[in-house]
């Protein structure tokens, strides 16, 4: 019986356990041996290396740029998307003319739901073709066609949003927030819906108002899934691969334009791997882009803890 | 289940409206003035959603030289034929190769994820709580971190560029996620059936297979959600894993793959038209899933999250 239980076991996590193995888990093990070797690829043969591609790689001004880009990502992406979030959120749910304050939804909050939540289940190759027609910098765009219509731009001088410097990453930002808002207003109605009845009419009748019960109720007792919201977010931010592949300007292969002013992380790397076919270097890219995304994760969490409230 | 109760809660409300008359400054006012505002914003961030992907659809059926002109404006006339040709141009193919892969990777993705998350749960056995962590850990590194050795170690297994290679990666990378989600969930079904199962005489696998899974189903419909979108909108894995490996090798691109190639041939011969439709063909299935099943869609997508 026992035996037979113990075969049991071994036969059922043989595959899972083997195939992670072999595809997950020793790829990423060797990225850090590969990451200190010259290796190019192409040959079996390199050489260690050391701690030479990391010494290049903080000189070289273009993952650096990148690097400071993610930034940027990780500021703006979780926290714009976040406050429209919890907008509409709370629109969705509060805004009615129910009794109960925060309680009631408004007419439609289903339809609103379904149409916001619809961008999730698209992929962002889709979203790249049509931000790419969105943002075409003639006339035929929607964006400078509607701005031309409203004469806030010449027809003769429209806007390039995707080779300006200082709009490419804006026009990435709000690609990704269309994306993302239906998804997080899901999530936060689902936890406001979960705060019981009750807290909220004991508020109503101790006379606070719809913000105050908004602010001093929901809100905190939200908090846990902001936190949550905001390490998806931030891992988002972190990739940004497709979008910024298939949208701007190819320096050599994978975006990046104009000039360098939209790369990320995740685009340098795969141009060294497959464009240039610097293996051992792309590895080391890899290895510093995990040591920010945990150290994004410890600081995140640090930064919002708060007391749990059960309710 | 939900209507009859707001229906309830609607006419007391109504009534004490009729009695206590309104105020300017009142809370009931402000509501109003809350209400409009309300629909307002939602009403034009609806709006921000779907009118690009209208005018999207609506640009297929134009001509190359209408797109390039004027944002605004209808087709001249109504044709079907170009999703023909989008689907001829390669779409087509695209999509064959994406359902082929998808066919199998998401049933043996579940079919492995939940051997292994029924066993971590229910079994005691040395290694145990290793195995488990060992699994979720995946979940906490980038994609990236992996990549370069993964496309040596599919070179190596001469998969570079075949269905079999992808799907065997992709059942590889959605483990964490479904062995911890499915792990959850096997923890909480009742012993007391298993328990009979064995008393029955059941041998351990048939209980897994005729009792426990059957039971587990409505956990499996959800990671099944967010396996099927996840691996069908993946571009990252397909990019690195599925280029032609030599001039006889055939293109065997999936579809986020193909539209992306699609789009970027346009600068050689531009027919926007085409790549328009091929999005739009694109879209079409994932609208209908959504629509049929967009309960189960939400929630399997933020119950993901939140776990």
């Amino acid at each position: 019986m026992r035996k037979g239980q113990y075969r049991f076991v071994a036969g059922f996590l043989f595959v899972p356990v083997a195939l992670y193995l072999i595809f997950v888990i020793w790829p990423y093990i060797q990225t850090f041996g590969y990451s200190l070797t010259d290796w190019k690829g192409q040959s079996q043969t390199f050489k260690f290396v050391g701690l030479d591609n990391y010494r290049a790689l903080f000189q070289d001004d273009v993952f650096l740029e990148a690097i400071w880009h993610n930034i940027l990502f990780l500021i703006f992406i979780p926290v714009i998307t976040i406050l429209l979030a919890l907008f509409f959120a709370f629109m969705v749910n509060a805004g009615g003319r129910g009794r109960a304050g925060g309680v009631q939804g408004v007419a439609g909050s289903k339809f609103y739901k379904i149409v916001y939540f619809f961008p999730q289940v698209l992929s962002l190759a889709i979203l790249a073709v049509l931000f790419n027609a969105v943002y075409r910098s003639d006339g035929g765009g929607l964006l400078n066609g509607f701005l031309i219509k409203l004469g806030l731009v010449g027809a003769d001088n429209p806007v390039e949003w995707l080779n300006e410097p200082d709009i490419v990453l804006w026009a990435l930002i709000l690609v990704v927030v269309w994306h993302g808002v239906g998804f997080y207003l899901v999530l936060f109605s689902a936890a406001m819906q979960s705060v019981p009845r009750d807290i909220y009419e004991a508020a109503l009748i101790d006379g606070a108002s719809r913000s105050q019960s908004f602010f001093r109720i929901t809100l905190p007792l939200l908090w846990d899934t902001v936190q949550t919201a905001w390490v998806y977010l931030g891992i988002v931010a972190m990739d940004m691969f497709v979008l910024v592949s298939s949208m701007t300007q190819n320096m050599g292969a994978y975006g990046g334009g104009p000039d360098h002013h939209s790369d990320v992380m995740s685009t340098v790397m795969m141009r060294n791997f497959l464009y240039f076919g610097k293996s051992g270097y792309a590895c080391a890219m890899g290895v510093v882009m995990l040591l920010l995304t945990l150290v994004l994760s410890v600081v995140t969490l640090r930064a919002t803890r708060r007391e749990r409230i059960e309710f | 289940m939900s209507a009859p109760i707001k229906e309830t809660a609607a006419v007391p409300a109504q009534r004490s409206a009729a009695k206590v008359p309104v105020r300017p400054g009142d809370r009931r006012s402000e509501g109003v003035v809350l209400n409009a505002f309300s629909h307002g914003f939602l009403a034009l961030w609806a709006l921000l959603i779907v009118l690009p992907l209208l005018w999207l659809v609506l640009s297929s059926f134009k001509t190359d030289a209408q797109i390039g002109g004027s944002a605004f404006g209808w087709p001249h006339h109504w044709s079907l034929d170009v999703f023909g040709r989008a689907w001829h141009k390669g779409i087509g193919d695209y999509f064959l190769n994406t359902v082929i892969v998808l066919v199998f990777s998401v049933p043996l993705t579940m079919l492995f994820g939940s051997m292994a998350a029924y066993v971590l749960a229910r079994y005691r056995f040395p290694g145990n709580r290793f195995l488990y962590y060992f699994f979720v850990a995946g979940a906490m590194f980038p994609v990236f971190l992996a990549l370069v050795p993964l496309f040596f170690m599919v070179k190596r297994l001469d998969m570079l560029n075949t269905y079999q290679g992808l799907i065997l990666v992709y059942i590889a990378y959605s483990m964490p996620f479904t062995v911890f989600f499915m792990h959850a969930f096997f923890r909480t079904l009742p012993t007391a059936v298993f328990e009979a199962a064995v008393l029955d005489g059941a041998s351990h696998t048939r209980t897994f297979f005729q009792v426990m899974l059957p039971m587990a189903k409505p956990g499996l419909i959800s990671v099944g959600i967010f396996n099927t979108l996840g691996q069908w909108n993946q571009f990252i894995l397909p990019t690195v894993l599925m280029q032609p490996q030599s001039g006889s090798d055939p293109e065997r691109y999936v579809l986020t793959q193909g539209l992306i190639q699609l789009q970027q041939q346009q600068g050689y011969a531009s027919d926007l038209p085409v790549l328009f439709a091929g999005v739009t063909i694109a879209m079409i299935p994932m609208l209908v899933v959504y629509l049929s099943f967009q309960r189960q869609v939400q929630a399997g997508l933020t119950s993901a999250t939140l776990k």
